[in-house]
């Protein structure tokens, strides 16, 4: 069928069926906004919908980790395979005799949390070229450039450092760690004022921020730059490491770390994706700034992750000898798209609820409060499909919910969604679908690693002179991240790992290096009975079709 | 799920046969492709994915990022991964936003004949040659808001007959137009000031060292603050 005729069966980028329950919707959408939402669950409700419907909380979709530093740790299969593999490279085929590059301060990965990290690092006195930034992909293809909805800081007068510690704690379930929650919300005015400072563009009415909740904030302190906060950030951050000429290397994900003889973190072996050959780098001090587990797909859910985000700098830390926290929890944003197709599973911003879109289902009635914290919000959306069968069924057999994104346009007036949320209209529109005049069809997406490689409130890891910021680093968001907060985070510990490893570098010079780590995890691996091909890290997932791969020899 | 129907697409003038629906980028990854280059956040937002392909029976080309556009029946396609335009290095405290600052980095701006490709070739939609005839103009703040929504694809630059590097000129303009005319609102500044002075200090440090149940009745009793 042509793209012209799939085209003309749609009226709206939609197909007959689901216009029907489109109807129900406009039906219902003036008397909605008139009542408002359902209420705010309270605690007990809370915890028995996550319970019952929560994908975190299907004990049979994880099981305890076998082996290393965290052995006996609950976490998905599909996080416990990644662990519990064998090592990419066998540590006899590296030279590490002859090191190819030498620095203080190396910081694997690209994102917000790694270019951050880097702007501190030299801000603390390391010299430029003494700095390295390696990445997987591009510098800037990462997770932080595709947070859409805003960041959290606590700045208003009728706001506080200590209510925004409340928010923080009430949605990871009090699970987080209370010195980095502490860290979290304490820095981030500083942080936007830095972000100021630098030349970030934040929505601004009248010449203040234009602040507002997300799901579970008890103050309105979400700033934004339209839809499109992570990029703007990102592109200014990245624009000042360029200005700085910090060296920058594209295309050269770390294998594994490199220790020395104390068991000091020591840099890393990286490998060139383009021309396969290794590196050996040698560094003072390591930065982990990898990001998360999106691409693993934890029970077969689409994600919202960029195509790097495969686990590696967990694999890598663990086998180093680092503690990982919080790896049972698994974010899925409540609102990925489920229709259409072709884009399923990208996400639809929590800003899009914010702005007073409510979900409602296929009878036009609303059935949760907006804006609960996301893992209660998305357990309301899966339950509304799957328990009381309100759900609408795609073309695709996706079940879903509507959000009624013309509310946005009913309550702040026309124009609202193209001025504040110009990346949510474009991608629809893209498939046909005018979000001003029809709501969107949701479902719960992979969205965020809640846990990682357990840090201090100074950024440090349990291998010394290792550091971790961003997504990679856990114990922040104990069970369940706040919108928001991801922003927040990258900023606060990719600035604190930053200057952790700056003052490190400048106090110990690193001796022998080694990859007797990952030897002995070998034998961890058979110690415990492990019999398994898997090989890790991953680098990048494979989406291949299986009849290609069936035919596939590695022969060049 | 029912299989779409096959149709026959041509990547770098190779043909294969993939489902109807796909994206750009899916198509690829059906047809065997495994990238390394082309592909970063596969939501639009990144700019890696920049393609260029020209639809059956049309001399036209057209510009889109891989991942949000759809193949059809008969398209020819190509990727371009990554453009090799310049950009100036600068020190963003250093400049006079009241000198045409974007003119004196980028004086190839001037060479703009108004053909309008650029604008043409941007996957976002953006008004990338208004944007440009804004910078000449030394119009920061139009700049910005005309600009606000690049990805930094190249794709613009990659079509100018004038080499204008235009996403380049267009971040620097955002920036300077932020740090410049976008004051930093003054209830910042004073909590930054409240924090350095430790006025939440006693109340965070009884918050870290609560017991749990008293964290719970706080949560609990928090007042959510109206929606304006």
């Amino acid at each position: 069928m042509t793209q012209a005729k799939l085209q003309a069966e749609l009226a709206g980028g939609y197909p007959a069926y689901m216009r029907e329950s489109i109807e129900k919707v406009k039906a219902t959408r003036t008397q909605l906004l008139k009542s408002g939402p359902p209420a705010a669950m309270n605690a007990e409700a809370r915890d028995k919908i996550l319970d019952k419907f929560h994908p975190d909380y299907k004990p049979d979709k994880k099981r305890a980790l076998a082996i290393g530093p965290s052995a006996g740790a609950m976490m998905p299969h599909e996080v416990a395979d990644v662990l519990e593999a064998h090592p990419l490279i066998d540590p006899a085929s590296i030279d590490l005799s002859k090191v190819d590059i030498e620095v203080d301060v190396l910081i694997i990965g690209g994102g917000g949390a790694a270019s951050v990290a880097a702007l501190f690092a030299r801000e603390q006195g390391i010299e430029t070229d003494k700095i390295l930034i390696a990445t997987k992909l591009r510098h800037g293809d990462c997770n932080s450039i595709m947070a859409q909805g805003g960041i959290q800081a606590a700045d208003r007068p009728t706001d506080s450092p200590a209510i925004h510690y409340l928010d923080v704690l009430g949605g990871g379930h009090y699970t987080n760690k209370p010195a980095l929650v502490r860290a979290l919300v304490n820095d981030g005015p500083m942080i936007i004022n830095w972000h100021e400072n630098l030349g970030v563009t934040y929505d601004k009415v009248n010449g203040d921020y234009l602040e507002a909740h997300g799901g579970g904030t008890s103050r309105m302190r979400m700033h934004s730059a339209k839809d499109y906060t992570g990029m703007e950030l990102m592109r200014v951050l990245r624009d000042e490491v360029r200005n700085l000429e910090i060296p920058v290397l594209e295309f050269a994900p770390a294998v594994e770390l490199l220790l020395d003889k104390d068991g000091h973190a020591a840099g890393a072996v990286l490998f060139n994706l383009e021309t396969n050959e290794y590196m050996v780098v040698r560094a003072n001090a390591t930065i982990l700034a990898t990001g998360g587990f999106g691409r693993l797909h934890i029970q077969g859910f689409p994600t919202t992750n960029h195509y790097g985000a495969t686990a590696d700098g967990l694999v890598l830390a663990y086998r180093a000898g680092a503690r990982l926290i919080d790896m049972d929890s698994v974010q899925y944003h409540p609102t990925g798209v489920a229709y259409p197709a072709a884009i399923l599973g990208q996400l639809a911003t929590e800003k899009l609820r914010n702005q007073g879109a409510m979900p409602v289902n296929a009878h036009g009635e609303a059935f949760v409060y907006p804006l609960e914290p996301r893992d209660v919000e998305a357990a309301a959306i899966i339950r509304e499909c799957y328990e009381r069968n309100n759900g609408i069924t795609t073309p695709s057999e996706i079940r879903g919910v509507w959000l009624d994104t013309p509310m946005i346009e009913e309550i702040h007036g026309k124009g609202t969604i193209k001025e504040r949320l110009a990346a949510m209209w474009m991608m629809w529109n893209r498939h046909g679908i005018d979000i001003t005049v029809d709501p969107a069809l949701v479902f719960p997406t992979l969205h965020y690693q809640n846990g990682g490689v357990e840090i201090g409130a100074e950024a440090q890891t349990d291998v010394p002179g290792l550091f971790a910021g961003g997504e990679a680093g856990g114990g922040i968001h104990g069970k369940n991240r706040l919108m928001g907060n991801s922003l927040l985070d990258y900023n606060v510990f990719g600035r604190r790992a930053g200057i952790s490893a700056a003052r490190w570098a400048k106090k110990h010079t690193v001796k022998a290096l080694s990859l007797k780590h990952v030897t002995n995890y070998e034998k961890m691996l058979k110690k415990a009975g492990l019999k398994t091909d898997r090989k890790t890290p991953l680098i990048l997932p494979d989406y291949r079709n299986q009849a290609v791969l069936a035919h596939s020899l590695d022969i060049m | 799920m029912k299989q779409n129907k096959m149709i026959k697409i041509f990547i770098m003038g190779k043909a294969y046969q993939v489902p109807a629906g796909l994206t750009i980028m899916d198509a690829m990854e059906y047809a065997g492709y495994r990238f390394i280059r082309g592909a970063g956040c596969r939501s639009g937002f990144c700019g890696a994915c920049a393609t260029i392909y020209r639809k059956a029976g049309e001399y036209r080309f057209e510009f889109a990022l891989a991942c949000q556009e759809m193949v059809e029946e008969g398209i020819h396609l190509a990727q371009l991964p990554f453009t090799p335009a310049p950009r100036a290095g600068y020190i963003l405290d250093d400049l006079d936003a009241s000198e045409n600052v974007l003119l004196q980095y980028y004086p190839e701006i001037a060479c703009c004949v108004s053909c309008n490709t650029c604008t043409k070739a941007c996957p976002q939609d953006i008004e990338v040659m208004d944007y440009i005839q804004a910078a000449l103009r030394g119009d920061i703040k139009q700049v910005t808001e005309l600009s606000f929504d690049c990805i930094q694809c190249g794709l613009c630059s990659m079509r100018c007959p004038a080499d204008i590097k235009h996403y380049h000129v267009a971040q620097l303009a955002r920036r300077l137009y932020a740090k410049s005319a976008s004051p930093t609102p003054q209830h910042l500044k004073d909590r930054i000031k409240e924090i350095e002075a430790g006025k939440f200090s006693d109340e965070l440090e009884e918050l870290t060292t609560m017991n749990l149940d008293e964290l719970k009745e706080r949560y609990a009793a928090r007042q959510i603050e109206p929606t304006t």
